[in-house]
């Protein structure tokens, strides 16, 4: 049976509604020059957004900010300013209990601040998609990128997508919503970032016309009811009856929070389909030196990859899409000939290292390098990767004068 | 010396549009048909402490971001960058790769014997250029100092041409405002702001003009060869 959600020709906004897959692969696009945090609002803009919280914090505000203009030009339905994070990351999934399509903003501090709400977020099964901009969050104070943040929010039930430049970003947003609302899936989506690299970097980028968009989210579809005090996600909320200390109350926590992780491996069809893969190679195929990498630390290994050319040395990129569900027969399968595999991270503990270890784990005989690893804003140029293999192979670096 | 990429790095202060020249410059490298990305550095940053800001432009997709640790050009913006060590490296020319080209806002010269002896070593061109001073008799104000900035680059290096300033430095001023007020619909007082803004951008544009022209000639009697081939045109992402 068609609702009428799903009869609309045109959103709030009075853009045509046209398919996902025509907005993501087949719509002409043009060439614009622009920000990451840019190419945050323009992803907005196309897709039908119902409401958005925001509160500012290096290095999100911009794209914060950004989506507050397009609720001035009625792109979006709902957008006002939180008390704090822990206030936005509540009120937007007040949002999305109600019914909404909702996205919001956050950065390092006020990821941590609001942490208590993701698995919140997971338990309550809405898609609420969170555009993380990863910044550091140790003691000295940075504002700078570095991706530690990510590594304490892998187990919160939620999806974590991880996007290379503003390309990747704008796709994988409207992806994410798509994927996050399947019936089957319908948990929240973290998609990652570096900030300043892409939040900041202006770059060429190629975009879908403005007056087409997604199809607006459908909640009649959710696998919960939209928010209802009586029954799950809102009795939950007004009176657990997991607080009492019994068996079945146990028993329904552990299976609930197993149910949540079920979910996030059932989008896998879903996030290939609409990711193009969950993982993307670079360099040459045949290399038995594989850096496997995501974010920006995957853009700079591309650019070692060439630089390792000239040395006479192949290597290529296992770039990964999605950290949650993680990759794990693609990545066996990109890696089963390799010798040498370099994990290059902008975090001080490795936590992409650890991941790729274990799912690695009687699977690849290669030899694992969590290197290099830089953090608190650091940059990590090419050269410095390429110093790193070099020292394997005994090489002089001659990059670096 | 044949390249494929000009990494540039912008050690400025606060205040003076470092990080408006780099999106100007890459945008104009854009439109010329290079690759081009640019990103600036920050930190907690305020007027006349160290800033800094970043382009690349190339023969091929970019990937490289942050900062510029080996660059081909140095754009240093203020004398306190050197005399003050107001800069994110130190010296402020660290990693600067051979054949390079450092441009020194500035009236006089403010390199040590040593400094130029390492320079000179690597082969490393200086251009000391009073981009203050220029921007005070061209355009009437010491803010349009990035725009000979920019001007003394693009005319030093060879690669991009006025056409392309022109577009990159309209698209920054223009485009924003004409898209969200509406041509149409415009009252007096965004007119006369409009007005302003034009004439803003005017002499903007004269600035890195004759700028662009007086560093074309410095390279031409440097013998300077232009520091990219011909753009590959078309760009795709």
């Amino acid at each position: 049976m068609q609702t009428i959600l799903e009869a609309l020709t045109y959103n709030r906004a009075g853009q045509r509604v046209v398919s996902p897959d025509y907005l993501l692969f087949e719509a002409p696009r043009t060439k614009h020059f622009m920000t990451g945090s840019e190419a945050v609002k323009e992803t907005g803009k196309k897709a039908s957004v119902d409401a958005s919280v925001s509160y500012p914090i290096t290095p999100q505000s911009e794209a914060a900010h950004l989506i507050g203009e397009l609720w001035v030009e009625g792109y979006v339905g709902v957008y006002f300013r939180g008390e704090s994070e822990f206030g936005v990351m509540s009120e937007i999934a007040g949002c999305a209990m109600a019914g909404a399509r909702t996205i919001t903003t956050t950065s390092g501090p006020g990821t941590l601040r609001a942490f208590e709400n993701f698995p919140m977020w997971a338990g309550t099964r809405i898609p609420v998609q969170l555009v993380l901009m990863a910044r550091g969050v140790n003691s000295p104070l940075s504002i700078q990128p570095d991706n530690l943040e990510v590594g304490f929010l892998l187990d919160t039930g939620c999806m974590i997508w991880y996007a290379e430049n503003a390309q990747d970003l704008f796709n994988m947003i409207l992806a994410g919503f798509m994927v996050a609302e399947q019936p089957d899936v319908h948990v929240p989506v973290i998609t990652v970032v570096d900030g300043f690299f892409v939040s900041h970097t202006r770059e060429a980028i190629m975009l879908p016309p403005d007056d087409i968009a997604l199809p607006p989210y459908n909640p009649y579809k959710a696998p919960m009811p939209v928010i209802d005090a009586e029954v799950p996600p809102g009795r939950f909320l007004r009176d657990p009856f997991v607080m009492k200390s019994n068996y079945i109350s146990y028993a329904t926590h552990a299976s609930w929070q197993w149910e949540v992780r079920s979910a996030i491996e059932r989008s896998r069809p879903y996030a290939k389909h609409y990711l193009r893969g969950l993982i993307e190679e670079f360099g040459d195929p045949t290399a038995e030196l594989v850096f496997v990498a995501c974010g920006t630390a995957a853009a700079q290994a591309k650019e070692a990859v060439r630089l390792l050319e000239e040395e006479g040395i192949k290597a290529r990129v296992v770039k990964l899409k999605t950290i949650r569900p993680f990759p794990i027969e693609e990545l066996k399968q990109a890696v089963k000939d390799a010798k040498y595999i370099f994990v290059p991270e902008f975090n001080v503990v490795g936590w992409l290292e650890r991941e790729v270890r274990r799912y690695l784990y009687g699977v690849s005989e290669a030899e694992i390098i969590g290197a290099p690893r830089v953090a608190g804003g650091m940059t990590m140029p090419a050269e410095v990767i390429v110093k790193e293999v070099l020292k394997l192979t005994g090489k002089e670096v001659k990059h670096v004068l | 010396m044949t390249r494929r990429r000009v990494n540039v790095r912008m050690p400025a202060l606060g205040g003076q549009g470092a990080v408006t020249a780099a999106h100007i410059i890459a945008t104009a490298a854009d439109y010329e048909g290079y690759y081009a990305v640019s990103n600036p550095f920050f930190g907690a940053e305020k007027r006349m402490a160290p800033a800094e800001s970043y382009a690349r432009i190339g023969m091929e997709p970019i990937y490289d971001r942050g900062e510029v640790v080996y660059p081909d050009v140095i754009m240093v913006f203020h004398p306190q960058v050197i005399t003050m060590g107001k800069s994110y490296t130190m010296p402020f020319y660290s990693g600067i790769k051979r054949k390079g080209l450092i441009i020194i806002n500035t009236e006089e010269d403010l390199l040590t014997e040593e400094d130029k002896e390492r320079l000179e070593g690597i082969e490393v061109k200086v251009f000391n250029f009073p981009a203050t001073r220029f921007a005070i008799d061209i355009a009437g104000t010491e803010l349009s100092t990035n725009m000979a900035m920019i001007g003394a680059l693009f005319g030093a290096i060879g690669a991009v041409g006025l056409e392309a300033i022109e577009e990159g430095i309209k698209s920054r001023f223009l485009k924003k405002f004409v898209a969200s007020g509406g041509t149409a619909s415009l009252d007096s007082a965004l007119e006369r702001k409009f007005k302003k803004k034009l004439e803003l951008i005017e002499k903007n544009l004269n600035t890195a003009k004759a700028a662009y022209e007086l560093a074309q000639r410095w390279s031409q009697e440097q013998g300077l060869e232009p520091f990219l081939p011909p753009p590959p045109k078309k760009v795709t992402v």
